[in-house]
């Protein structure tokens, strides 16, 4: 019991939080844009996979960890055309196109991989850590917060670029009002599919980025399924987060934390609880939430609706 | 996705065997598109193989129709479509009073912990009360764990889908915690449960299978929930909720009531799916009893254009498809995940199709 509460012990578990949340930062700030248009992608679960396995491939085959990564955002910007093609061109249920997105990604990197990649059974090699001079030998914070990769780190500028984005340009506010009011966008002479074409391609790059992570940054492998339900999480980061970038950034942390104290406890138990409690908890905590925030008050207004149907 | 039924259209001047004439072209239609777009995905999956070295064409033929080789095949075919048939009927009522339910898989599992404990617990029952009993069970779990996401959604405006995804992986660890803990066989190596009492079992249909009644079953409630849906005033109020829940107010129709309905009998097909495997063919409970039925059962629901009838057909051809790939896994190497892409596309081309109407030229 003692040895847990360490400055030791925390400063992993920070570390780790970091790391495993990573994609889930990614992905959710990708949502919060998409989402933020009034277009609900919850297809972005196989964006992620046809991310991570794009970025495997390139990587693989180039040896450039920076193309693996253009790869994985490139993956999810086709798998984001696909998308937007059918729902707001073609005005198709969200939820639906998104389901078949998700099956398409898991069967697609799927198939491939146990076509071509399986047999290898040869990794990448990942992003290696970079130390920040001086500041990664700080006693406490140094290993979590300077001692990371380059994706881990980009996290920090994808969610101020967001906030950014969002807030503080006319583009952003424009974004915006097309979730909470198209017509208006509309009525100014602006097209309200171009905006939402463009939130998610966005929303599906970043989603392919925090992909290529789990392949490029974190494990050097990829393995089917891989991302195990991390874009569902991210569609509940972002309820959870009101909508907003930085609050995503700081939920995905915390389930950064939950995963990593789980893993944890699952190498060194602790007070006979086991550890599906700490793995449940994230999700029970979402539930919670959900159900405090009321979806209603900072929902964008026409999330899910096409735009032009009554 | 709200297509109002083209039944009735025959109207009351025109006489009986010109009506019957017209009903069956209008259902024929119907078929139309699910079909088109069943041959949109199976011609792309066909481009695939052959993209990757593979024979596509031999390989496609032999998944849709090696199933139908002999009895036996054909019966775990039928197996398999239990579940998908009923998860799909289930979820076409969700659907319609548009409650997005992406939790069949979770309540699949809360079905099957239901009907394990129900199965492991009691002793000395006949079988002619066992199995009722234990279906009963698995349906209650099931609707109790989609009853969850309902009331949540109506209380609290909780989004059903983020809930019901969230209790998906709370349904799934519970099961991991209860075959490692509580309900482990203390004999066993495995977590996995007890063996269920052998009165609880789900009779065979045909000896020398695996196919149990449990196929009976889904096809009598599937057309129980189709006579519900469109021949019964509370499965009309349940899809004007559906349609437009201000107007199925105003009408003086009961929107909240309607909506934790439609969670609970989605939920409860589901969970019944879960008691059938466990009580059917595993006889025990696992971590990973289901191979992803639930989130397969959408696929069927959408096929079938959320018409409880049509998820009969479209879980039976899911099943031929899964079972084909499995076959198809061991005859050619073509890994069996294919028929997820399948899958995929064919929802994607139903939508597309469903968007022939679509006409650019009309702005608005």
């Amino acid at each position: 019991m003692q040895d847990i509460l360490t400055l030791g012990f925390l400063a992993t578990l920070l570390a780790t939080a970091w790391r495993l949340a990573t994609p889930l930062i990614f992905a959710s700030i990708g949502e919060v844009i998409s989402e933020r248009a009034g277009i609900l992608n919850i297809g972005i679960e196989g964006t992620m996979l046809m991310g991570a396995f794009c970025g495997f491939a390139a990587t693989f085959a180039s040896g450039s960890l920076m193309l693996g990564l253009l790869a994985g955002i490139a993956a999810g910007v086709a798998s984001g055309l696909l998308f937007a093609l059918l729902t707001v061109t073609v005005k198709a249920n969200q939820i639906v196109v998104g389901a078949a997105i998700n099956l398409l990604g898991l069967g697609l990197t799927s198939f491939l991989f146990r076509t071509y990649y399986v047999s290898t059974g040869r990794g990448v090699e990942i992003a290696p850590p970079i130390d920040i001079p001086w500041l990664s030998d700080l006693p406490f914070f140094g290993e979590a917060l300077f001692r990371q990769n380059l994706i881990v780190y980009s996290t920090v500028i994808v969610t101020i670029l967001a906030a950014l984005l969002l807030y503080r340009t006319s583009f952003g506010l424009t974004l915006r009002a097309v979730g909470d009011h198209p017509k208006a966008v509309d009525v100014a002479g602006r097209s309200v599919a171009a905006y939402r074409y463009a939130a998610v391609l966005m929303g599906s790059g970043l989603a392919g980025l925090g992909g290529a992570f789990l392949t490029l940054g974190h494990s050097n492998q990829f393995v089917e399924g891989m991302t195990s339900g991390r874009g569902f999480i991210a569609l509940a980061v972002v309820v959870f987060a009101r909508w907003s970038p930085v609050g995503a950034f700081f939920v995905s942390i915390l389930f950064g934390l939950f995963y990593a104290l789980q893993l944890q406890l699952q190498a060194q138990p602790l007070l006979n609880i086991s550890y599906q409690v700490f793995q449940a908890l994230p999700y029970l905590m979402t539930i919670i939430a959900v159900c405090l925030v009321g979806g209603k008050s900072a929902e964008p207004r026409r999330l899910g609706v096409p735009y032009g149907e009554r | 996705m709200t297509q109002i039924d083209q039944q009735g259209r025959g109207g009351a001047a025109t006489p009986p065997p010109l009506r019957i004439l017209r009903k069956a072209a209008s259902a024929g239609l119907a078929m139309m598109r699910p079909a088109a777009a069943l041959a949109v995905a199976l011609f792309c999956g066909t481009v695939l193989l052959g993209l990757n070295g593979f024979d596509g064409i031999s390989v496609m033929i032999g998944m849709v129709f090696g199933v139908f080789q002999d009895m036996r095949s054909v019966s775990e075919v039928l197996l398999k479509a239990v579940p998908l048939i009923l998860i799909g009927a289930g979820l076409c009522v969700a659907f319609r009073c548009r409650m997005w339910n992406i939790g069949a898989e979770g309540q699949f599992y809360a079905g099957a912990v239901a009907a394990t404990f129900a199965g492991v617990s009691v002793e000395g029952l006949t079988a002619w009360l066992y199995v009722p009993l234990i279906t009963l069970a698995g349906a209650l779990g099931g609707a109790f764990w989609g009853g969850i996401a309902g009331y949540l959604k109506v209380r609290f405006q909780a989004s059903e889908i983020v809930t019901t995804i969230m209790l998906n992986y709370i349904a799934l660890i519970a099961t991991s915690y209860l075959v490692t803990g509580p309900m482990k066989d203390a004999q066993a190596a495995y977590p996995q449960s007890a063996r269920l009492f052998r009165e609880a079992w789900i009779p065979n249909l045909i000896p020398g299978t695996r196919l149990h009644v449990g196929i009976l079953v889904a096809l009598v409630l599937a057309l129980a929930l189709y006579v519900f849906l469109y021949r019964s005033s509370a499965g009309y109020a349940m899809r004007v909720v559906g349609i437009n829940p201000f107007a199925a107010a105003y009408a003086g129709i009961r929107t909240r009531g309607n909506m934790v309905a439609a969670m609970c009998i989605s939920g409860g097909m589901a969970g019944l799916a879960g008691a059938f495997e466990v009580a059917g063919v595993t006889r025990r409970l696992y971590q990973s009893i289901s191979p992803g039925y639930g989130f397969e059962g959408i696929a069927v629901a959408l096929l079938a254009g959320n018409n409880p009838l049509g998820a009969i057909l479209s879980g039976g051809l899911f099943a031929v498809l899964r079972s084909g790939a499995e076959l198809m896994q061991i005859t050619s190497q073509v890994p069996q995940v294919l028929v997820l892409v399948i899958q995929g596309i064919v929802i994607l081309s139903v939508v597309a199709f469903a968007a022939i109407r679509w006409q650019p030229w009309r702005k608005g």
